[in-house]
This record gives structure tokens, sequence and C-alpha cells, in this order.
């Protein structure tokens, strides 16, 4: 684990920035959930908790120029890539301070500005978004890599395999990364594909497939920063599949009855991502009691200043409602 | 002036683009040394090799959504979509990403894209390869819908939809592509959005798209011949439409009628003929506003039932002269 920690490079502060990123989404899932149920966050929201090893482990491989395409849960990638707390609650609050002025919402949430192509709606479609991204990246010799994350259940999807293919025979500069939590939406994934490991999907296009503990952060850098540097030096797109599973229900109305409680606590007490990277960090000797609580606060009181900034902030003009449809001038 | 088919008009307007713009490029289904189902890009893979003529496996629904991400990132793609009817594997591209993502994303993404269509019945295809679906395009915001009925108009509306910065389906008619007609060499603009009266008249208003245009006209020459003056107008783009001009001659000739070869129920004609309703015009209406659409029928095989689907010449003058109570 030393080893691993040496290898990778991290450092002491490396590793507690990792830490830090890992916590923020977790207290920003726990802080929207309650904001949720305290009826200020409308219409659903997806929560990743339990997952935050993948958004941080997959985003850290990348550059402040490489780019993202996200999912529904995609705010922890969100935060992984660089996007603030403040303007995140602000959107999820459909505040005009928000990144998408209020009108994109938890499902939408976008920054092009850090390379995020945005959280999508529609299972899968991040996928060929992800392939024309790095087709401009190759084309206009840029040299950026785009990431692509994705749920066990997009991989039923025609458009994965279409895109897959797509970056095989382009040789694209790109990375497919499936955080497969064992349930699309309330369908184990053993129910819904005879395929064992949805790395080996890779063999039927010519790209290399990888299956890891997506609960392992070190393991998730390992193998992620390996695929965008093959990526970026023309070596052609590969698919990881990381292990994970998201400790919420679906959304709101998810009564989890698809799976037992058994099953939710083994997770939570074994594989959880922080508590274990944590005792990872302590066996190392690479953080103290006082510095792992400094973590803590300091990740408590920006979601507090975020939340202050999100609440005060203005709701969008009723006049912004047709804004932005079209660039430029448009008489429709 | 020179004379070129309708077909070469938009091929050298997309070679004409991408000599001035190392953006654009096009990508689709055998459109390298195949020259696409249709010839239209006969000869480009040859100039502009195959990084910038990029010949796409099957799969409508990645290229839709890699024309987007590329559009999104700084590309100006023009997506060639073999027959229109294959739109329907793209449409969560287009619809749901495309039209979407600058709104959704607060006004910072723009998606300069344009996917040329090749539609329309009239060539034997059957029902799959035949239709005529512009008007589920025009209503969805973010997306803008151009249907050109010339080679002239092709070439100033492909040209403006290249430029545009907003996602553009650019309806191309299978028949129209070998129609020639007067098209200058140079690249020129026609604004997206803006109507052209083809021919000047008094007594009726005949609003046509895409081929329904050459339809009408020559159904106009017919009926001047027994006296009744017939102006026709081509929106030639549907999304957005020149309300104005429509107006203006609906209260000039106070009838008309709306031509298109979609399914009349539901089509872009139903809209025009919304629009002149609500408007001004209706004051100055002396019969009630027609529409001639297609049969709702799908597109049949036999070379007779498929004619009798859609408007003919002869179905436009007797419409015509119903609505003159000749």
């Amino acid at each position: 684990m030393v080893q691993l920690l040496n290898e990778l490079g991290l450092s002491r502060e490396v590793s507690h920035k990792l830490l830090y990123d890992m916590l923020e989404i977790r207290k920003f899932e726990e802080l929207v959930e309650k904001l949720f149920q305290q009826g200020k966050v409308h219409g659903t929201m997806h929560l990743c908790i339990g997952q935050e090893a993948t958004a941080v482990g997959a985003c850290y491989a990348l550059s402040n120029k490489d780019m993202i395409t996200s999912t529904h849960r995609g705010h922890g990638h969100s935060l992984a890539k660089g996007m603030q707390a403040d303007r995140m609650l602000a959107e999820l609050l459909g505040k005009e301070t928000g990144y998408c002025k209020g009108k994109g919402g938890s499902m939408h949430i976008a920054d092009l500005d850090v390379g995020n192509l945005g959280a999508n709606g529609i299972v899968a479609a991040g996928l060929p978004l992800g392939v024309g991204a790095a087709l401009t990246s190759k084309m206009k010799n840029l040299g950026y890599v785009v990431l692509c994350f994705f749920g066990d259940g997009a991989t039923n999807e025609g458009a994965f395999h279409e895109a897959l293919n797509l970056a095989s025979i382009w040789d694209l500069p790109i990375v497919f990364f499936c955080e497969n939590n064992l349930y699309a939406m309330s369908a184990s994934i053993t129910e819904m594909t005879r395929v064992k490991n949805i790395a080996d999907r890779s063999t039927a296009y010519g790209i290399e497939g990888i299956t890891i503990d997506g609960n392992d952060i070190l393991q998730v850098i390992q193998t992620a920063s390996a695929a965008v540097e093959k990526a970026r030096n023309g070596g052609g797109p590969t698919l990881i599949e990381a292990h994970t599973y998201r400790w919420k229900g679906h959304s709101k109305s998810d009564a989890r009855k698809y799976r037992s409680r058994e099953e939710e606590q083994k997770w939570k007490k074994e594989h959880d991502p922080i508590t274990n990277f944590i005792e990872q960090l302590k066996f190392a000797n690479y953080i103290s009691e006082e510095e792992l609580q400094s973590i803590q606060d300091q990740v408590e009181n920006n979601l507090k200043h975020a939340l202050e900034f999100a609440e005060n902030s203005p709701e969008p003009s009723i006049d912004s409602l047709t804004e932005d449809i079209y660039t430029g001038e448009v008489n429709v | 002036m020179r004379t070129v088919t309708y077909a070469e008009a938009i091929r050298e307007t997309m070679s004409q683009a991408m000599r001035q713009d190392e953006d654009v490029f096009i990508l689709g289904e055998d459109i390298g040394i195949y020259g696409g189902a249709f010839g239209v890009t006969n000869g480009m893979l040859e100039e502009f090799g195959p990084e910038r003529v990029r010949i796409t496996p099957i799969s409508e629904s990645a290229i839709s959504g890699c024309a987007v991400g590329a559009a999104m990132t700084g590309m100006r793609p023009i997506l060639e979509i073999q027959f229109s009817d294959f739109v329907m594997i793209a449409l969560d591209n287009i619809v749901n990403q495309a039209a979407k993502t600058r709104y959704m994303y607060g006004g910072k993404s723009k998606v300069p894209l344009v996917v040329r269509l090749p539609g329309g019945s009239g060539a034997g295809f059957a029902a799959q390869h035949s239709q005529s679906l512009e008007a589920w395009m025009t209503h969805v915001p973010g997306l803008k819908v151009v249907q050109p009925s010339s080679a002239y108009d092709a070439k100033g509306l492909l040209l403006s939809a290249i430029k545009d910065d907003n996602p553009v389906l650019f309806y191309e008619h299978k028949l129209l592509y070998n129609v020639k007609d007067e098209v200058p060499e140079e690249l020129y603009e026609i604004p997206l959005g803006k109507a052209e009266v083809k021919k000047q008249g008094t007594d009726i208003t005949i609003v046509a798209t895409s081929i329904m245009v050459q339809r009408a006209m020559e159904a106009a020459e017919q009926l001047e011949k027994i006296g009744v003056s017939v102006e026709v107008i081509d929106p030639r783009t549907l999304v957005p439409l020149d309300i104005e001009t429509i107006i203006q001659s609906v209260k000039k000739t106070s009838r008309v009628l709306v031509v298109y070869e979609a399914v009349k129920r539901s089509g872009y004609g139903a809209e025009i003929a919304s629009v002149i309703a609500e408007s001004e015009a209706f004051d100055y209406l002396d019969a009630p506003i027609k529409r001639l659409g297609g049969v709702a029928t799908p597109i049949p095989y036999n070379p007779t039932l498929e004619k009798a689907a859609v408007p003919q010449v002869e179905d436009i003058i007797n419409e015509c002269k119903k609505i003159m109570n000749l």
C-alpha cells in the first residue's frame, strides 16, 4: 500500500487533497439529501454516496485541459473535475448564480470551462458526445483526453456499443469509465446481461478492458492514469469497469426492494471507499488524527459557506425563460 | 450564368466552406469513394482526405452524438444522414442533446452542426426511405429547419447553415438532386428566416415547400392560362419562419393554399395555416385557408400509388380552382 502510494507518486499533500475531495462529495450529497427532504431541492436527485473513489480517482488521472462526460448521477464527477460546491448548490436550488443559471438542475449540470461536458438525463448519451469531443482533440491536435463516466446500465444501450466501436476504429484519445454499481435503477446487472464482466465487452471492439475495485482510489488512479496516458499517446480507447456500490436508492422514491439490507451493510462496512482510504493513509503514516479532523472541518466549513451563497442567491428572472435557446438573434 | 444541379450546388458549397474553414468537415456513411448514396459528396474524399471526409460505420446513434460532441468542442461538422428516415436512430442526439445543451447549460454551449437529410418520395424507395418528417423537428426548440427548393437556394442556405452556431437540419429532396438552376460559383449566403416570393400574383397565394415549390410554379403557369394570377411563396426555412412575407401576400390576394408533401395531418402546413389565421391577414380572407398535403398513409412502392400519396400539379390546380370557385 505504501508502495502503491510511492509508485503513483502521491505525496502526503496530494493524498490529503484526494481525501478532501472524496469527503467533500460525501458531505455534499448528504447535504443535498437534507435539502431535498426540506423541500428546497425539487424534482429529483441521484446521489453517489459510496462511489466517491471512482469520481475522484478517475479525475485525478486527468489534467485540467482534459474533459469528462458525466451521468444523471453526476455531482461527484462535477466536484472532482473542479466545479465549485457553491455554484453547484445554487444550481440545485434553481438559482440564477448556478452553473446553468438554474435552468439545468441536477441532471444537466455542466461547466465547459473546467472540461465537464455535462451530466446527462439520457443513459449512455455521454459516450457518443465524448467520442465527438475526442475527435476534436485529434483533428485539431489539442492533446486532451476525454473520460466518459457511465453506469453498468448504460452498457446495454446501443450508444455504448456504437461509441466504443467508433472510438476504436478512429483510435481516439478517450477512456470509457464504467461505474458498475450493480444496479441500473432496480435491474441487477447480473440479470441484464450474460456477460460476466462488463470489461469483457471491450473485446468486441478490439480494445483493452480492465476490471478493478472502484472503491479503492489507488487502484482507480493507477488504472485510469495508464489508460489516459495511453490515449494521450495515440494508443486509443480503454474500457475500465470499476466495481462500486451506491449506498442510497436510485433517486428520491426508491424503496430498494430489489436488494437486501444485508448486502447494503456489507458494502458499507467492508467497502467504504473513504474509510478504507483513511485506514490506508493511517497505516502508511500519511495522516494524523489532527490532520484528518482538520480536513473534515474544512469540508464542513466550505459547504456551510456554499449553502449560504446558494440560499442567498436570487431566483432567475422570468425573462430568462426564453434566453439561450439559440445563439444570436432568432425570431421564432 | 452557368447552371449546376442541386446536388452539385450542395457539394460545391461544402467544398468551398471546407477550403475556407479548417473546422468544417463532413461525416457520414459511404460518403467517401462511393460519393454518398446520392453522389452528393463525389470527389470530396479525393480533395480533402479521410480526416475531413470521414466515412463512418452504420451507427447513426454514435455518429450523430459524435457530431454533436465535436460541435460542442470547436468543430463545425456536417453530418450526412443517408436517408432522412434514418434520423430516427439519431434523434436522441439531435433532440435531447444538440437542441438543448445551450439552454440546459445556461448559455455556455453552442452546437454549430448541420445535419443533411435527403427526404421525400417519388424515387420508388417505399415506406422507410421516402418520408417527409420535417415537422417533427420544427416542434423542438433549439433546432433550425431548412428546406431548399432549388440549387440556387440550396447553395446560399447551406452556407448560412454551416456558418450558423445553432444545430440546423437541412432537408434536401431526392427528386431535386438532378434539377439544374443558375448558381453563381462564388459563395453567397441566404439568411435563415427569409422567405422568397417565387412568383408574383394577385388572386391567390400558394405557400409551398421543397419539391412542392416546383409543382406550385407549374400549377401557377397553367392557372394563368385560365386567368388566375397566382403568387407562389417559398418559406425556404421552416424555423425560423418568415411570417411577415406570407401575411403580406395573403393580405394582397385574400386567398391561400398551403402545399406540402408531408402527411397533411399535423404537417408543417398546419403551422403555416395557423399563423395566417392568427394574423391580421385573417380579416382580408375571402375564402377559408386550405391545406394540400400528403395522404395519411405510409409511402407505397407501386409508382401509381406513390404518386397518388402526395400532391401533384393537377391536385394543386384543382384545389386552387375550388378556392377560386371556378
